[in-house]
């Protein structure tokens, strides 16, 4: 074989403690930091220990900056469930965006045109039925092309994301308030219809709730139930799968409508909980955000609460920054960046294990 | 009327980069590294361009500027930094076997963020009232066409060196791809790797170069669109989403970078029809009409799986890490 021995000898593990790899995450997680203090510390000459305590302020320093940020949390973890299961069955669903988009568009439609019409309670009915409905539709395309043709899912739902996109753009121009802003503004700002109610005089309660709730279903749904057993063997191979007796093309369909319905469900949290319009930015990234939570938890609903909130206060505490250092905003993008490069990085130590070689005698 | 001589120049500025970028994409995918991390590689190979022509231009005065220089700097600048954004990939996905979805992500995320940091902090560098930087002296170096008039000229020859270097690059690729041992060893990496290791071929090498030159020159397509296509004028998240269009292309194109001189020009008309399309006061069909790259692309991704013939085919192993001890 080759002359030339490379220098490390890599094997696969089989199976690592789990305080090992606790161990090694968490060590991954430090070296991160320490490094992105010491980009911090090169771009912008301040302290880094300052940085991060700026950090921690801006995401939790006055209870107003602690409930948007446990509001961002909600978001970015109901996304992040929605993509999981899909995940699990190595469905690499890139579309969260686009299914969430399509959502808060499929609920300031109902807002806008059926709004004052109809009772409020009767509305909003409709209203989650319909950005369920949207964001189902989104999902279960990708699903069934996949299912039926092999299609290319990570492409298909990457096009469905811009499809989104200029729909939302299309009828934003249709519905723009006043004429000619290109901007629909506050929807039913003075009937308030369609408005999710506020619980505890606190707006962003009911999304933080309803997300806390369906962690716990995902992590039954996907752990207990006969649906996770079959998405899991799915995952790890569509033969075993079939032999099984499992209809993969119906579990790819059923778990892609899944998806995209929850993606939708929080599509509707956006447009009908807290923000009360539609832009084509509304959903800002996150459900590409929500690929990398999703994946860092290991497809964990549990461990996802941490990874989603490492990305938030680390989100919310680099404006903070940005308005405090004078820096600008994608500031918090570069140092999510090396993070997730770390964490990534990471898994690799733990699935394999690299030992020196030990002279030539062994080669 | 519909003007075809000012559409077609307009068509085939805004379809270089996303020729750059499809290039850059193909020869990646075809050692079976899905790079989704070229929107953040193009944005860096832009600020990079940028950086390198802001510090020539703010240390030398116009006057005596070096046209060589002038046009080299920014060059080296932007091919190192996508070059280190390849490499930084490659370090994730082959030798650390991660994921190339969420790397991909990750480094576009990453990269974004670098443009828009970067950029941000220069346009602070300049007090300027605007948001933005203007390099129009480098600018213009990069963007000096033959400037012949009439129709053929308009068409033909109105554009800086760097969109015929694109055209050359791209069939040079495709050349390279098909005509070549090196080109074909390439693809049967992208197959699969497995069997290329047999057939002793070094899969590692392979992958390596190809993501790192298809990165590279990816990142002229941002430089391209900054000092050619912009004028010089960087501002933030004004290159768009054009890197996704560049990944939608490959799809379009069917992985023949050839193809993609003529489809990228293709796109680039779907990316400004709706400027050209008369609507009247009727501003939202605009919108639609930009949905349309998307809708194409997504049709061709459609009828290449129905058809399910083997040429058309993505590269088997795309999106797979190989480990050569599992088999």
């Amino acid at each position: 074989m080759n002359k030339k021995q490379s220098l490390f000898h890599i094997a696969k593990r089989d199976t690592l403690p789990w305080y090992k790899a606790v161990l090694i995450r968490g060590g991954a997680i430090v070296l991160a930091l320490i490094v992105c203090a010491i980009v911090t510390t090169l771009l912008t000459g301040e302290n880094p220990i300052k940085v991060y305590s700026t950090i921690l302020y801006g995401a939790f320093g006055t209870s107003r900056k602690s409930w948007v940020t446990f509001h961002n949390l909600a978001i970015l973890l109901g996304i992040s469930l929605a993509v999981t299961p899909a995940f699990k069955m190595r469905f690499w669903n890139i579309g969260a965006e686009g299914q969430v988009l399509i959502g808060c568009l499929a609920t300031a439609a109902c807002m806008i045109c059926l709004g004052g019409k109809i009772p409020n309670g009767l509305l909003i009915v409709i209203m989650i039925v319909a950005s369920v409905a949207a964001g189902a539709l989104w999902g279960f395309l990708p699903g069934i092309f996949k299912a039926k043709w092999n299609t290319n899912e990570t492409l298909f739902t990457l096009m469905m994301n811009y499809i989104a996109t200029q729909l939302a753009a299309f009828f934003i121009i249709v519905w723009e308030v006043p004429k000619g802003s290109g901007k629909i503004g506050i929807i039913n700002q003075n009937t308030e219809a369609g408005w999710l109610p506020v619980l505890g005089g606190q707006r962003y309660l009911l999304p933080i709730l309803l997300v806390a709730i369906l962690t716990g279903v995902m992590y039954i749904y996907l752990n207990y139930s006969k649906h996770g057993y079959e998405i899991a063997v799915v995952g790890e191979s569509q033969r075993t799968a079939s032999y099984a007796g499992i209809k993969v093309e119906r579990v790819i369909v059923r778990t892609m409508i899944l998806s995209g319905a929850i993606c939708g469900l929080i599509g509707l949290l956006l447009t009908a909980g807290t923000d009360h319009t539609l832009t084509t930015t509304i959903v800002g990234g996150r459900g590409f955000t929500a690929v990398m939570v999703s994946w860092m938890a290991k497809f964990n609903p549990i461990m996802m609460i941490f990874t989603s909130l490492l990305i938030v206060v680390l989100s919310r505490g680099a404006s903070e920054i940005s308005s405090v250092f004078g820096l600008n905003h994608s500031f918090a993008d570069i140092l999510t960046g090396i993070i997730l490069f770390f964490i990534i990085g990471s898994e690799f130590f733990i699935t394999y294990k690299v030992s020196l070689r030990k002279g030539k005698k062994e080669a | 009327m519909f003007d075809l001589a000012s559409f077609l120049p307009r068509a085939v500025m805004q379809g270089i980069p996303l020729l750059y970028g499809s290039t850059g994409e193909i020869l990646t995918e075809k050692s079976g590294n899905l790079n989704l991390g070229i929107p953040g590689v193009m944005y860096v190979g832009g600020i990079c361009g940028v950086i390198g022509a802001f510090f020539y231009e703010q240390s030398t005065p116009a006057a005596d500027m070096n046209a060589f220089l002038a046009i080299g700097i920014p060059m080296l600048c932007s091919l190192l930094g996508s070059l280190l954004m390849g490499l930084l990939y490659c370090l994730l996905t082959v030798t650390l076997r991660a994921n190339q979805n969420v790397t991909g992500l990750a480094l576009t995320t990453f990269g974004v963020g670098i443009g828009n940091f970067f950029g941000g902090s220069l346009i602070k560098l300049t007090d300027s009232e605007v948001p933005s930087i203007a390099l129009s002296a480098t600018s213009a170096y990069f963007s000096k066409s033959l400037n012949v008039g009439g129709w053929f000229g308009q068409v033909f020859l109105s554009y800086g060196f760097l969109a015929y270097l694109a055209i050359v690059i791209a069939l040079f690729a495709s050349y390279f791809l098909k005509h070549t041992r090196t080109g074909l060893h390439l693809r049967a990496v992208g197959e699969s790797a497995a069997t290329a290791d047999a057939a002793g071929i070094n899969v590692t090498k392979y992958k390596y170069l190809a993501t790192c030159i298809g990165s590279m020159i990816a990142g002229l397509g941002g430089l391209y669109y900054v000092m050619d296509y912009a004028c010089g004028v960087w501002s933030n998240n004004a290159f768009g989403d054009r890197g996704w269009l560049a990944i939608a292309l490959v799809i379009f194109t069917i992985w023949r970078p050839n193809v993609s001189v003529l489809a990228s020009i293709l796109f680039g008309g779907f990316y400004i029809l709706y400027i050209f399309i008369p609507t009247g006061t009727n501003l939202a069909i605009k919108e639609l009409y930009k949905m349309l790259p998307y809708v194409v692309t997504l049709v061709v991704l459609i009828i290449v799986s129905l058809r399910k013939k083997r040429e058309v085919q993505p590269p088997a192993s795309l999106g797979l890490s190989y480990f050569r001890e599992e088999r």
